[in-house]
């Protein structure tokens, strides 16, 4: 017995204190509450300390976990945010949007033996407990701010994940960034696309005045390919980053789809997130009331779209899609969310028209049952119709989530920036940079919709290119 | 950074205006068609506005609006020395311009305005510009001397006779069409039954009609797709594939019916708006 030690017992993952599903339907508050420090040093004593940690590889921006993680458990949470800071400038936003069970914590080597550390709920915590703080200090004991080499100059477009944090890395090398955003407020999807009660907004406005704090100047109603063009930033700017982000809807291509009730996701979400329309008429805003909404499409967007009609006060709920739950692409906690808020999942259904009233106002949707036939291209079972089982659904409200393709605005107003056969932007996979020299490009608007941190990661590798141009750095 | 406001001229007193702003980097970029979309408070909604005119040396562009909800009657609270809080463009693409020979052009209400922007980059171009124009009295009429500075003819209808041809622009249109053979291209901008009637119009004399819709918008830059509008059997979004389309392709009963999708909510925040000056004392 004393010789055989039994193996090290590991504790249950610290669960994540969140408002009661019923409550939370009702309202845009945040649905996760984020970890006390007790719950945090108790979590982040779980790591094991792996000599060679793999959840790094899986983070696109390498923040090296591991040992931020050590800080925690030691307490030491402001040694824990320089160490998250030093490769991710946007950890607040991170923690909470990640997909980390498809990267770091997909990693971890404690998901053997059934739970992963909560890394991203710890760099929420230790993220929010540094801006806790920061807000709670005076402004005279902040650190001086760099004074920006004003000669080198870099322009950024758009100021979504992608941009930020190319600024971000620039400004921190001493680079003058101006970013240039189309809408009235920075942040891109952080702002009009990703829900407050997933992502508060001010955790995103505090996020960019910490890039305003390092010198970084947002210059707002700024469309790229309209108000400022490339070759107008080039003859400014020593280098240019081009993160405008992925842009046109895509919708169904079934009849009925432009009846009054059919909405892309996008203008679901722009309306309620950045027009505040869940506070009309307090605000001008305007989003269609529906009792009966379905929404079309299985990803992040989707359940945001979905849960945020709950919100808006909708009484039945639909995702509809046309595979399994296996294949939803979302995050695992948002589609669990969902299914406690009261969001009813219809799979293997697949839409084939919509139906209007006399004067084309959305009634129903007429779906399609499908079955899972052989694997297609991308490996997943491809659903196949099912003869004859054709049935109607009421709806009034109907919101396409089925993701985006290239906005034509940037690429049509400069020819010589070479597509790749998607409509996208080339971009060089080390460096991104694109086919006009010191003009880079990252995030959605190379990659076609994906998430923010892989936007974020291209954001990254562009500004350290860029830094090691302009300031020999790197 | 809100844009001020150079000068207001008041057309039609509580219903519509003329704006001269300051915007350096629009005018400079603003070509006929173009459109900016504007924002008037931090609680206010996203409008689009067609740019009526632009001055790129003087750094100035043009707008005219009516008066028709709650963000409308905000910008016409604003004067000569005050700042709309957000301007952004030029949006849309801009008119197709060819010399072509004789182009007419139509315009109904403040669309009038509109088109006069298109009007004056036609004839730059070297055609030659008739403008038909209309309004429901004389007192309503707006551009007309904007027109007549520069445009080989103006012909003017009312409805109710009080100047003019007493009548619609659809008339004044069909009779020029029938006396002459070498119109080479209609452009309509207005009210969508006008644009629709428009198109009817010259449709048996098979002449290219461009219509510039004014469908809802929220971004204006290709995001959400609220604009889109059915073009010859395909789905177009007016923002970025538009707003400029072929006249005889568009469907405009369903333009009719999506511009009507948020009537409801337009009223409430209106009538709220006019409670509440009601209760300043305003």
């Amino acid at each position: 017995m004393e010789n055989k030690k039994p193996a090290k017992k590991i504790a249950e993952r610290v669960p994540m204190p969140c408002q009661p599903p019923l409550e939370r339907a009702h309202n845009f508050m945040e649905v996760a509450l984020g970890y006390t420090g007790e719950m945090a040093m108790k979590e982040a004593s779980r790591c094991l300390q792996c000599k060679k940690p793999k959840c790094v590889s899986g983070c696109p921006v390498e923040v090296p976990i591991r040992d931020f993680i050590k800080q925690v458990a030691d307490g030491n949470l402001a040694e824990a945010y320089k160490i998250i800071n030093s490769t991710n400038s946007l950890p607040a936003v991170c923690g909470r949007v990640c997909p980390q069970e498809n990267q770091c914590e997909g990693k971890c080597v404690l998901l053997a033996k059934g739970q992963p550390i909560a890394i991203g709920r710890l760099e929420r915590f230790v993220a929010d407990s540094h801006n806790a703080e920061m807000a709670a200090k005076p402004a005279t004991e902040m650190a001086a701010c760099k004074i920006p080499d004003s000669a080198k100059k870099v322009a950024c477009l758009g100021s979504g994940p992608s941009s930020l944090t190319c600024a971000g890395v620039c400004a921190a090398a001493g680079l003058k960034v101006d970013v240039f955003e189309a809408l009235h407020e920075a942040g891109g999807v952080l702002i009009y696309g990703i829900p407050a009660f997933r992502l508060p907004k001010d955790v995103v406005a505090t996020e960019i005045n910490g890039l305003r704090d390092m010198g970084v100047d947002f210059n707002l109603n700024h469309v790229g390919g309209r108000t400022v063009d490339i070759d107008d930033l080039l003859k400014k700017y020593s280098a240019v980053f081009i993160g405008v982000g992925a842009g046109l809807p895509v919708f169904l291509g079934v009849p009925g789809e432009n009846l009054v009730g059919v909405f892309s996701a996008n203008e679901y979400l722009t309306r309620v997130n950045l027009g505040r329309a869940y506070n009309f008429p307090g605000e001008d805003t305007p989003v269609y009331i529906g009792r009966n909404v379905t929404v079309f499409g299985a990803g992040n967007v989707a359940m945001d779209a979905a849960r945020t009609a709950l919100r808006m006060g909708a009484e039945n709920v639909h995702i509809v899609y046309r595979r399994t739950r296996e294949e939803m692409p979302a995050r695992r906690e948002e589609i669990e969310h969902a299914e406690e808020e009261g969001v009813k999942f219809t799979m293997l259904s697949s839409p084939v028209r919509f139906n209007g009233d006399e004067n084309l106002n959305l009634k129903s949707v007429t779906l399609q049952k499908m079955q899972l036939g052989e694997p297609d291209a991308s490996g997943r079972r491809r659903p196949v119709p099912i003869e004859g089982e054709v049935y109607d659904l009421d709806t009034d409200l109907a919101i396409v989530a089925l993701g985006t393709r290239s906005n034509p605005i940037l690429l049509d107003a400069t020819p010589n920036l070479r597509q790749n056969k998607w409509g996208y932007i080339e971009a060089d996979p080390e460096t991104g940079e694109t086919s006009i020299p010191n003009v880079f490009a990252g995030g959605d608007i190379v990659t076609g919709a994906a998430t923010v941190i892989l936007a974020m990661g291209a954001g990254r590798r562009a500004g350290q290119e860029i830094v090691r141009r302009l300031a020999g750095q790197f | 950074m809100p844009t001020p406001i150079l000068k207001k001229e008041i057309l039609i007193p509580g219903k519509t205006s003329k704006m001269l702003l300051k915007a350096p980097d629009i005018a400079c970029k603003a070509r006929p068609g173009h459109f900016v979309m504007l924002r008037m408070s931090p609680s206010g909604e996203r409008i689009p506005l067609t740019i009526a005119d632009a001055d790129a040396e003087n750094g100035e562009i043009t707008i005219v609006y009516l008066v028709l909800g709650k963000s409308t009657a905000l910008l016409e609270q604003l004067n000569e020395g005050d700042s709309i809080l957000d301007v952004c463009g030029p949006l849309g693409k801009p008119t197709n311009i060819v010399k072509q020979g004789t182009v007419i052009c139509v315009g109904g209400g403040t669309g009038i305005a509109a088109m006069h922007h298109i009007a004056k980059g036609h004839k730059k171009a070297g055609n030659r510009v008739v403008a038909i124009i209309g309004a429901r009295s004389k007192d309503l009429l707006l551009f007309e001397n904007e027109l007549k500075s520069f445009a080989d003819e103006v012909l003017v209808s009312t409805d109710d006779g009080s100047y003019g041809h007493k009548g619609l622009v659809t008339e004044l249109l069909e009779a020029r069409l029938k006396s002459d053979k070498d119109v080479k291209e209609v452009v309509a901008v207005g009210p969508v039954p006008m644009m629709d009637a428009v198109a009817k119009c010259t449709r048996p004399f098979e002449v290219p009609t461009t219509v510039s819709l004014n469908p809802i918008m929220v971004d204006g830059i290709g995001m959400c797709g609220a604009c889109r509008v059915s073009v010859g059997g395909e789905t177009r979004f007016a923002c970025v594939d538009g707003p400029e389309f072929d006249g005889h392709k568009v469907d405009f009963a369903e333009l009719r019916r999506r511009l009507g999708a948020y009537r409801k909510q337009e009223e409430v925040s209106f009538e709220k708006l006019n409670q509440e000056g009601a209760g300043n004392g305003k």
